[in-house]
């Protein structure tokens, strides 16, 4: 058992991190906190349109688009990511949308559909162009938030900023948060009704494939740090915990930020005590995250069930419920 | 433009899949009539009031809405959708679907402000629904369901109302309360376009029939629609439906 889990040091795993380590934790668990964040924004839209899985196909179509984008363009740099990803988030839904409604293939196998055949052209520029394109098929899947603070820091009039990663991070992160708030009457009406949306003059098609493109920017930006396949539990987890806790979307919202924090600081001193990769240790504990609330919300957690399934048979007619 | 009609239907088609659910419609809606929409599953009810709001492509014809596209005269129109057309577990207050109503009249990055508050508040108190302002939409009854869509289409304060069978699942006091509210708006001078499934009742409810299957097979004044042959021609050969039909006849008679 010794060889299997590293031995647990208190001091290692929750006192280092926070005191001489915190150049290195404290980059990797913002960066962390802002994917997640942003991610579970958008993430939160995708599920109450039951579009989770199409978050699932856009991030894995992206790599067909940054691999062209660098191809057309030769270079690393953000702004061909960006639009390479935008593109192909674009084609992917203008794909999905097509083959749904053009075809009787529903709309679960059109996005099955999709998305593996983008991400298998992707995987066939890569690894024909490989000399050329400068991208770790490794880290495309899975991320590697361990080299952001080994990155050298933007200095921007005399002060040092942070690495370059993060940055750009924190700017779509908080770019995500003002769209919700600026469009989160359009965003809301349709997503709950869009025949209403429509009829109300608010165009729910463009608010569709506006999400779609957000998306696909978020995704992109997150990519380097959690990669492809991670990047979708940071869609839907802290979402799908936070709905768990509340019913007012507001809340819901606030909750997701609440979520990405925490997974991301717990996340950070599990990796640091398992020395595993980061972004891997950071979806366990935003899961083991949803599981608690699972199990302990006050509202319909599974012990409640549980106690008024108990309360219901064995106390059947003595104990009458309030309401 | 006070002399446009609330709804004019030109040569519509609408078709789902190259199949034709709507062909040839034609039809002048006059100001202030309750009409209700009758016919059998699957006759273009929905599809109808549907493409009168510009929600489905049109095959060919055109809409007009108080003598504009309807894409113009959106204010003008409100509309109340099928109960279940919407997932009733969405994280929102009875108050905000409400709001939803006040949408089409704020500007983008504007948030209702109280004025919208206060006519939501009395929309949900003319349905009886204000006690339940706050509650999450799930915790209500499908009869609460409908009043609190029905309070939301009151709050987009329009001239046209198109109901999807606004009856549909209610108890038996969710309908009376309805239809006296389609009364009361009627008398302000409101168009109100509803689709209706239940025969015997349409008589009693509406102004206006517009019997359809398809085509328009009759337009006009309840009492000079509402018969025997008229009836026939909407829901064909069918037994069951022609025996109730012949009860409703016998009933009017």
């Amino acid at each position: 058992m010794n060889n299997l889990i590293p031995p647990f040091n208190f001091q290692h795993v929750f006192v280092a991190p926070w005191t001489e380590n915190i150049s290195t934790f404290g980059w990797t668990a913002l960066m962390g906190f802002l994917v997640a964040a942003a991610c579970g924004l958008v993430g939160n839209y995708l599920i109450l349109r039951r579009m989770a899985l199409v978050g699932d196909a856009i991030s894995h179509s992206v790599l067909p688009g940054i691999a062209v984008a660098f191809l057309l363009s030769g270079s690393r740099g953000s702004l061909p990511m960006f639009l390479g990803a935008l593109a192909a988030g674009i084609v992917t839904t203008v794909i999905i949308e097509t083959i749904h409604k053009q075809s009787r293939v529903k709309q679960d196998a059109a996005i099955g559909i999709a998305f593996t055949s983008l991400f298998a052209l992707g995987v066939i520029i890569i690894s024909l162009y490989a000399s050329k394109v400068d991208l770790d098929q490794e880290c495309v899947l899975y991320g590697e938030i361990a080299f952001i603070p080994l990155e050298a820091p933007v200095r921007f009039a005399g002060l040092t900023l942070g690495p370059p990663t993060v940055l750009r991070m924190a700017v779509v992160t908080l770019l995500t948060g003002l769209l919700v708030a600026c469009f989160y009457k359009e965003l809301l009406v349709s997503s709950f009704d869009p025949a209403l949306a429509i009829s109300l003059g608010i165009n729910a098609i463009f608010v569709h494939y506006a999400l779609m493109s957000w998306l696909s920017v978020v995704v992109v930006s997150a990519f380097e740090s959690v990669g492809a396949i991670l990047v979708v539990a940071m869609l839907i987890l802290p979402g799908a915990t936070a709905a768990l806790l509340s019913q007012r979307l507001p809340v819901v919202l606030g909750l997701t930020l609440a979520h990405a924090a925490l997974s991301a600081v717990l996340g950070g001193h599990l990796a640091t005590w398992l020395d595993c990769s980061i972004a891997g240790a950071m979806v366990v504990m935003g899961a083991a995250l949803f599981c608690l609330v699972w199990i302990f919300s006050p509202g319909e957690g599974l012990l409640r069930r549980c106690g008024d399934m108990v309360v219901s048979r064995w106390l059947p007619r003595r104990v009458g419920r309030a309401d | 433009m006070t002399d446009a009609p609330p709804l004019e239907i030109h040569d519509l088609t609408v078709a789902y899949h190259k199949k034709p659910v709507l062909w040839g419609i034609d039809l002048v809606v006059p100001r202030g009539k309750l009409v209700g929409i009758v016919g059998p599953n699957g006759a273009g009810k929905s599809s109808l009031i549907k493409a009168a709001m510009g929600l489905l492509p049109l095959s060919s014809g055109w809409v007009k809405v108080f003598g504009e596209p309807v894409a113009k005269n959106f204010r003008r129109v409100g509309y109340v959708p099928q109960r279940e057309s919407v997932d009733w577990d969405f994280p929102v207050s009875v108050m905000d679907v409400v709001l939803m109503g006040r949408y089409g009249r704020l500007g983008l990055l504007r948030r209702p402000g109280k004025a919208d508050r206060d006519i939501a508040r009395e929309c949900l108190e003319k349905v009886k629904m204000l006690p339940y302002a706050s509650r999450q939409i799930s915790n209500l009854s499908g009869g609460q369901q409908q009043r609190v869509f029905l309070a939301r289409a009151l709050a987009q304060e329009s001239d046209l109302y198109f109901m999807d069978e606004p009856f549909a699942g209610v108890d038996a006091a969710t309908e009376t309360a309805i239809i006296a509210l389609l009364h009361e708006l009627k008398d302000k001078g409101k168009t109100l376009m509803v689709v209706h499934h239940d025969l015997p009742t349409a008589r009693n409810y509406f102004d206006m029939l517009l019997l359809l299957n398809m085509r328009v097979v009759a337009f006009g004044p309840t009492e000079q629609v509402f018969n025997y042959e008229t009836l026939q021609q909407t829901y064909g050969g069918r037994l069951t439906i022609l025996s109730e039909v012949a009860e409703a006849v016998r009933a009017k008679g």
